[in-house]
């Protein structure tokens, strides 16, 4: 029993950390894929709208969970940050954080 | 704890049942390759997924069949109507799919063979396909409105495919003498982006106040309620004296149209136009229709997490041809449900599980060149459809500053240049 739940325990670290490491559209966490609708990957583009691509994941939290509580002003993100969990915010800036040009 | 021994037998045949009830990247393996997947169209929709399936798994074969060589997008054709935009700046090629290693077919999509998991182009090639991806967007749905033929949009354009269409009406509206009167007809739910008529609506209305101020404009619609309302409307009041709205209820639904009188007609009366606008009803693309993945309502039912069709497997929906529950029909939420079923195509067809996608839209209105205003949704899958989450997702704040909706004309612009860089660049 206890070996078994060791085994699940460790299963679990693994998948959370191949999360957190992987870049690839792959293993995107749910809704990181939709932010590029409006926040280029490409450096090419012309949009005063900033890239997230390689960001520190703990200011893209922050930004968002300021979003979210309406404590930083903004015009579409309050409306966007509120349909997601601090958990969700949080792998979804891991996952930028994580990519690369 | 127990443990059952599991014979080798017996291992092997659940881990055969499991195998099929996997639905078969079996013949894919037998090839050694990572399975073949035929996605219809190249816009929004069809040109993002394809070659997100690349990139995501690049053993996978992915072919995308577009009989246009050039795609003309629709949103900010409505600029393009009051001569502030060139329809140049609509046109996108798909010069960069070779780089990206995905096969473009320009031949038209004809047929389609469920069982035997094939798509037939116009030139007569056969496309096998472990799964395939339609995006067709819409059709207009030529005998939804009376008197409304194909040979009366050449006088009455619709413009609701950019192209030609929009090309015509600019020049009708440039050759209209000041004084005239342009009509709008908009349709009934549900339709190729929901604030689109009363964008074009608005943005006449500036070309009208601006080039021809003695002339005036009548959106005639067959619903009492739009998207972001309130904003247009309060818009027009301080704007636009010379745009009438005309409601369902009083009177707007346009049951018929006389061409040769150049006239609307609803029960409550006639419309004399110099220059009519018909946004017609439409329907899924024609391809769904073949495929038989449409419904009785024109539309085609899809598996919210994989946009698989609920009426035929292996074939999914993304783009204004799904019915994608809370999403509304636009470019921004075509390209966000192609990402989605991206990842979950390459899943399926090497045996995975698509996980649970949550998925965003954000639409952006011009009431004038320099007056933005959005509407944005955040969404999941619930009780077998997209669901709104509860708490997000809205419109701009009605009470907004003019500082504000220059920032969202601002953003709506950049939204362009990254949707359709990111798609066709």
């Amino acid at each position: 029993m206890n070996a078994t739940r060791l085994v699940t325990a460790a299963v679990f670290v693994f998948a959370l950390s191949a999360r957190a490491l992987a870049a690839g559209p792959a293993d995107a966490p749910p809704g990181a894929l939709s932010c590029s609708g409006c926040h280029a990957t490409a450096r090419s583009v012309d949009t005063t709208v900033p890239r997230l691509i390689g960001r520190n994941p703990a200011d893209i939290t922050a930004a968002m969970l300021a979003f979210k509580s309406g404590q930083l002003p903004s015009t579409v993100m309050d409306r966007i940050a509120k349909g997601f969990s601090e958990d969700e915010i949080k792998a979804i800036a891991a996952w930028y954080g994580a990519q690369k040009d | 704890m127990t443990v059952k021994r599991t014979s080798r037998r017996e291992f092997l045949k659940t881990a055969a049942a499991g195998a099929s009830a996997a639905m078969l990247p079996l013949p894919a393996i037998a090839q050694g390759a990572g399975g073949r997947v035929v996605v219809v169209g190249g816009g929004f929709g069809g040109a993002t997924c394809a070659r997100f399936i690349k990139r995501i798994d690049p053993r996978i074969a992915v072919t995308v069949v577009e009989q246009n060589p050039t795609f003309i997008a629709c949103p900010f054709s409505n600029l393009v109507i009051v001569g502030l935009r060139e329809l140049s700046a609509q046109q996108f090629g798909y010069d960069k799919f070779a780089a990206d290693q995905v096969t473009v077919a320009p031949s038209p999509a004809t047929a389609v063979d469920a069982q035997g998991r094939s798509v037939t182009l116009g030139n007569g090639t056969r496309l096998p396909y472990d799964r395939l991806v339609l995006s067709p967007g819409i059709d207009i749905r030529w005998d939804g409105l009376p008197g409304y033929t194909e040979a009366a949009a050449e006088r009455m354009p619709h413009a609701w495919k950019a192209g030609e269409q929009t090309l015509l009406l600019r020049r009708q509206l440039e050759a209209m003498e000041d004084g005239g009167t342009v009509v709008i007809t908009a349709p009934a739910n549900p339709f190729r982006c929901p604030p689109g008529p009363y964008e074009r609506g608005s943005l006449i209305a500036y070309y009208l106040k601006t080039k021809k101020p003695k002339s005036k404009l009548i959106i005639l619609d067959a619903k009492d309620a739009f998207s972001k309302q309130r904003l247009f409307q309060n818009a027009w009041k301080a704007l636009y004296p010379n745009l009438e709205w005309v409601s369902l209820s009083t009177g707007g639904k346009v049951t018929s149209v006389d061409v040769g009188a150049m006239t609307l007609v609803t029960d409550f009366g006639r419309h004399k136009a110099d220059v009519a606008n018909v946004i017609p009803p439409q329907k899924a693309g024609r391809i769904a229709e073949i495929a038989g993945v449409a419904d009785r309502t024109g539309w085609c039912p899809i598996d919210p997490v994989s946009f698989e069709s609920k009426l035929v497997p292996n074939i999914h929906v993304v783009g204004d041809a799904s019915i994608a529950g809370a999403m509304p029909k636009s470019a921004f939420s075509a390209n966000a449900q192609a990402k989605v079923c991206a990842a979950a195509v390459a899943k399926l067809v090497t045996g995975g599980t698509p996980q649970e996608p949550k998925l965003i839209n954000t639409c952006y209105s011009l009431v004038a060149p320099d007056y933005g205003i959005s509407v944005a949704g955040v969404y999941r899958p619930a009780d077998g459809q997209l669901k709104d989450v509860e708490g997000s997702g809205g419109v701009s704040a009605i009470d907004a500053p003019s500082s504000t909706r220059a920032l969202e004309a601002t953003f709506a612009n950049g939204w362009f240049n990254t949707i359709t860089g990111e798609v066709f660049g």
